[in-house]
């Protein structure tokens, strides 16, 4: 068989793989999102105790490897009695990496919003929370695009560690067929390939945000 | 004679060991504007923000009309709501427009409907004169224009004062005339104000009252009039003179 006919043949089944892949990068990163946006409010605005919970929740999943927290939920929560399916536990995986990862970009962003805008909310009347849902957070969204467009890609490409929890994403599919034809090279440059492209729709469509979203004059 | 909106009395605030303002007492009748001059670090920008209690005075209570806004039961929000700020650098919302900075305490604060905070702001920034900006971000105004959005924005609050904290010391010379003429139009319409400021002119033009501190106190307070001719005290004397040679403001 020629590479394209190898190509053609296998190519439904990646793309099976590759809509878990998206399926895995979509609900982790609004996983992460949702997460990410409280923990940082929380480690800027928060009492000293929210702070400090926040703050370990940031370094635990910052400081130790995706690869770890996959299988400590994948195949270390059984013997606790939690069974996982291997597409659960990965999203539960990388939404709360990626919300680690998330909080620091989103803080990085609370924080570049100029205090003087604050205190003119503050002198309007505003109570913090106002002041924070008017003002901060739009401005927060807005800044945190470039960072978070980053993290969208990252998060795509890590997907493939789910691979070692049998998650059927791409990889796991490309396996599979190469396991039963043997030819893992050709199977992995259109597995490469099919990566590139989506990476490339992704980026695209984010620079799009970036710029509808950019505050005119500045 | 008219009532008076604001009344301070024995305010002390410190930063630690530093003791900014060390017991100022003054009042401000309605429709009033009161210039408020004095070197750099004297405490001027803490005696505003202790108005609106952004920074809570340590001692001393503050009366707005009839409340005392020290008490510690007064809702301060409600009360920096009816005290209208502008600053020295504009502090406008940038990812807002001229009319929703304007709007934004309106609806947010005072929940009015959106329909009728529009014709509020529009109304604000026709008054300052940029009726033709309503759509323009801050980023593309000038310091001059974005200061008179500021302008508009504690206006649109229908406030019982206005601080003004140095409102025109960012501008470039050429911008600080039009912000100025606005806030000379507002003192003439009988807004109550405290202004920051050393442009004698504008002190010259509208100042009911002219407060000279110096190191956390009020060295002397006087009628425009009498702080220009016949001041007592020599410092008093002496900082009028370095300023009007610095700012202006000669009799022509
Ligand atoms: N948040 C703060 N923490 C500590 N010190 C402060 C703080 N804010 C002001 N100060 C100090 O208080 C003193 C008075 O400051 P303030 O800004 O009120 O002076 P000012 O009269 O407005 O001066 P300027 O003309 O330079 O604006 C200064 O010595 C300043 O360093
Ligand atoms: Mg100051």
């Amino acid at each position: 068989m020629s590479f394209p006919e190898l190509a053609w043949s296998i190519l439904p089944k990646l793309l099976e793989g590759m809509v878990v892949t998206l399926e895995l990068t979509i609900i982790a990163i609004t996983m992460g999102a949702l997460l990410g946006i409280p923990i940082a409010l929380g480690r800027v605005y928060g009492s000293k105790l929210i702070y400090i919970f926040c703050t370990f929740f940031v370094e635990i999943f910052r400081g130790t490897p995706l690869l770890t927290q996959l299988f400590i939920l994948y195949f270390g929560l059984p013997s606790v009695g939690v069974m996982l399916s291997p597409f659960t536990a990965a999203v539960i995986g990388m939404g709360l990496n990626s919300a680690a990862y998330q909080a620091e970009y989103f803080r990085g962003a609370i924080q570049s919003v100029k205090e003087e805008q604050l205190i003119a909310a503050y002198s309007l009347g505003m109570k913090q929370v106002q002041a924070i849902r008017y003002v901060v957070l739009p401005q927060m969204l807005r800044l945190v695009i470039p960072s978070w467009s980053n993290e969208l890609i990252y998060l795509l490409k890590y997907t493939s560690m789910a691979y070692m929890i049998q998650a059927p994403e791409i990889i796991s599919q490309g396996r599979l067929i190469s396991s039963r034809n043997f030819r893992t090279f050709e199977v992995f440059i259109v597995i490469t390939v099919i990566y590139l492209v989506v990476v490339l729709i992704l980026s695209k469509f984010l620079d799009l945000m970036e710029s509808k979203f950019r505050i005119p004059g500045l | 004679m008219p009532k008076t909106v604001l009344k301070v009395e024995n305010l002390h605030k410190s930063y630690g060991n530093l003791e900014v303002l060390k017991g100022i007492s003054f009042q401000v009748r309605q429709g009033e504007t009161t210039v408020i001059i004095g070197s750099s670090g004297t405490g001027k920008s803490t005696l505003l923000t202790c108005i609106n209690q952004i920074t809570p005075p340590d001692k001393g209570r503050i009366w707005l009309e009839d409340i005392e806004i020290t008490d510690p039961k007064t809702d301060l929000n409600m009360v920096r709501s009816s005290i209208g700020m502008v600053f020295q650098h504009f502090n406008l919302f940038t990812h807002l427009n001229a009319l929703d900075n304007v709007r934004l305490g309106l609806t947010v604060v005072k929940k009015i409907s959106p329909e009728r905070a529009t014709e509020i702001g529009i109304e604000k920034l026709k008054l300052v004169g940029l009726e033709d900006k309503l759509h323009s971000y801050p980023a593309e105004l000038s310091g001059g224009q974005q200061q008179r959005v500021s302008i508009a924005r504690a206006l649109a609050m229908s406030p019982k004062l206005i601080l003004f904290d140095e409102p025109t010391s960012a501008l470039d010379p050429e911008l600080i005339g039009e912000v100025l003429n606005v806030m000379i139009e507002l003192a003439k319409s009988g807004m109550t104000m405290i202004v920051v400021s050393h442009e004698m002119g504008f002190a010259r033009a509208v100042a009911n009252d002219i407060i000279f501190m110096e190191n956390g106190v009020i060295v002397e307070e006087g009628t425009p009039e009498a702080m220009f001719n016949y001041c007592k005290n020599p410092r008093t004397r002496e900082f009028l003179h370095k300023i009007t040679e610095l700012y202006g403001g000669k009799k022509e």
